[in-house]
């Protein structure tokens, strides 16, 4: 038991840091270059009338070869709130269970959770303390989304390397696939979107980027692996069912068929 | 120089376990039963805000009657303790026995060593995959620690609302005739009491990884009518 003095109060980090153990292994830079290591490509967040869908693909690769087919990059911190990662894939997945423990650590020790901005907060803190092995290649960059139970709305940020936290209005898409995923939920954007359109366009999103970026796995109707694709409102995070996806890949394709005639392009 | 005077081993140790008990008895009592789909634990606590009962892990819950300050600070020592293991280890290497232990341990110490013993009494109770693996641990103010089956009582005029409650207490009951059960064996024949008198919490199977659910004043009310 810790005494008035040294009390690491609700935070978990400080806590395993006070029990000696350090989360984030990499000290510092000592310039062996860059690791190569598995990484995460394409996810993205947008809000909607009741909330926000995050959404992203399912491959990791390592140089050109496809490491891991079935990845999950997005998942939940706790019941209001999602985290969505682009980065190599070993620091992001320790970042994400430091993450969900430091929320429920505190909920436990508090009695009540942090805000949605507080969360976000934290994860900044997160991200900034794993700087020394980004500067070695080891890069984690997080979108977080969640519901704000207090503003009754759905709220989504992004990050740099450095921590830097920036809270987006509408929609947010990172990683390899990034670039070509904004561009589709630019165009497709609509306020006070209904969830259905928005998961559809979430999933518009992918489809493209996985077009474009050999980096982003698009839907696998063939092994049955599809994107992951949650929505986080008032009643808390729930995640899309494959069978509600398929269909949505299924008509992106039969809709470029029909563009092409027929015909290969 | 003045000798103090001498003061038998067996005196000292009375002294003190008659000091801890009659701190716990000023103190409300807490029950904690099995019923179908878990465990509840129901306290009489006036406030809405001071808990005494709360969770530490996914399959784990902790309750404590006596001196608030004391018990919430080894609530908090249970919290961290669970986290870092899970951390370090598997969310399946979080188990109450070994938890209990180190109360046990905790409280052992404090009384033979220090000045004051702590005055609590607390429970550590965990809910398993059936029926039969779940668990309950009575960890008393000089560390004795029992392994109780299928209920417990905590605090003053324990003995006659142990006694109270396995008249009417089943582990097959619902949560509804488990509660009311409890409520009934807290207030006793000469009053009774209310949602706002009372803390229920559960620790249910169908709960998902969480098990621990707080009860509010509503769904508290809603059972007892």
């Amino acid at each position: 038991m810790f005494g008035p003095d040294d009390d690491p109060g609700s935070s978990f980090v400080s806590l395993l840091r006070r029990v000696g153990i350090e989360p984030f292994g990499v000290e510092s830079a000592s310039g062996v270059g860059a690791v190569n290591a598995p990484h995460g490509t394409t996810v993205l967040a947008l809000r909607f009338e009741d909330g926000v869908v995050m959404a992203g693909d399912r491959r990791a690769t390592m140089g050109h070869r496809i490491s891991n087919r079935e990845m999950e990059k997005v998942v939940p911190a706790d019941r209001f709130s999602g985290v969505a990662i682009a980065g190599t894939a070993g620091p992001a997945m320790d970042m994400i269970k430091v993450f969900q423990l430091q929320l429920e650590h505190f909920e436990k020790l508090d009695g009540r959770p942090i805000s949605l901005e507080g969360k976000a907060n934290q994860l900044s803190q997160l991200v900034r303390a794993n700087l020394p092995a980004a500067m070695q290649g080891l890069g984690v960059s997080p979108i977080f989304a969640g519901y704000d139970l207090l503003r009754r709305t759905g709220r989504l940020w992004d990050f740099d390397l450095t921590g830097g936290r920036y809270e987006e209005r509408d929609f947010v898409a990172i990683g390899s696939g990034g670039g070509p995923a904004s561009t589709v939920l630019k165009v497709g954007y609509r306020p006070g979107m209904t969830v259905d359109d928005a998961v559809t366009l979430a999933c518009r999103a992918l489809h493209e980027a996985a077009d474009v970026d050999a980096a982003t796995g698009g839907a696998d109707a063939l092994r049955g692996i599809y994107p992951v694709v949650a929505t986080i409102t008032s009643d808390g995070w729930s995640r899309r069912a494959d069978t509600d996806l398929a269909p949505r890949f299924e008509a992106f394709l039969a809709e470029q068929r029909a563009i092409l005639g027929g015909g290969a392009s | 120089m003045s000798q103090p005077f001498y003061v038998s081993p067996e005196q000292v140790m009375k002294d003190r376990a008659d000091y801890a008990r009659k701190g716990i008895a000023r103190g409300r009592a807490l029950v904690a039963v099995q019923y179908s789909d878990g465990i509840v634990l129901v306290a009489e606590n006036t406030s809405n805000t001071l808990r005494k009962i709360s969770e530490i892990y996914d399959r784990i819950g902790f309750a404590g009657v006596g001196k608030y300050n004391e018990f919430d600070q080894l609530r908090r020592f249970g919290v961290r303790n669970a986290d870092v293991k899970g951390y370090q280890y598997s969310r399946d290497d979080v188990e109450a026995r070994s938890l209990a232990n180190e109360y046990a341990q905790i409280l052992g110490q404090t009384f033979t060593h220090e000045m004051k013993p702590l005055e609590v009494e607390i429970l550590v109770a965990e809910v398993g995959f059936t029926q039969e693996s779940d668990q309950l641990f009575h960890i008393m103010y000089d560390g004795t620690l029992v392994d109780e089956q299928g209920m417990s009582v905590l605090g003053g005029d324990a003995e006659s609302i142990a006694d109270r409650l396995s008249d009417t207490w089943r582990k097959e009951d619902d949560l509804r005739s488990a509660v009311r059960g409890c409520v009934a064996a807290l207030s006793g024949p000469d009053r009774t009491l209310g949602a706002s008198d009372t803390e229920v919490a559960v620790l249910a199977r169908s709960n998902g990884r969480r098990c621990f659910r707080r009860l509010d004043d509503a769904e508290v009310v809603a059972l007892l009518a």
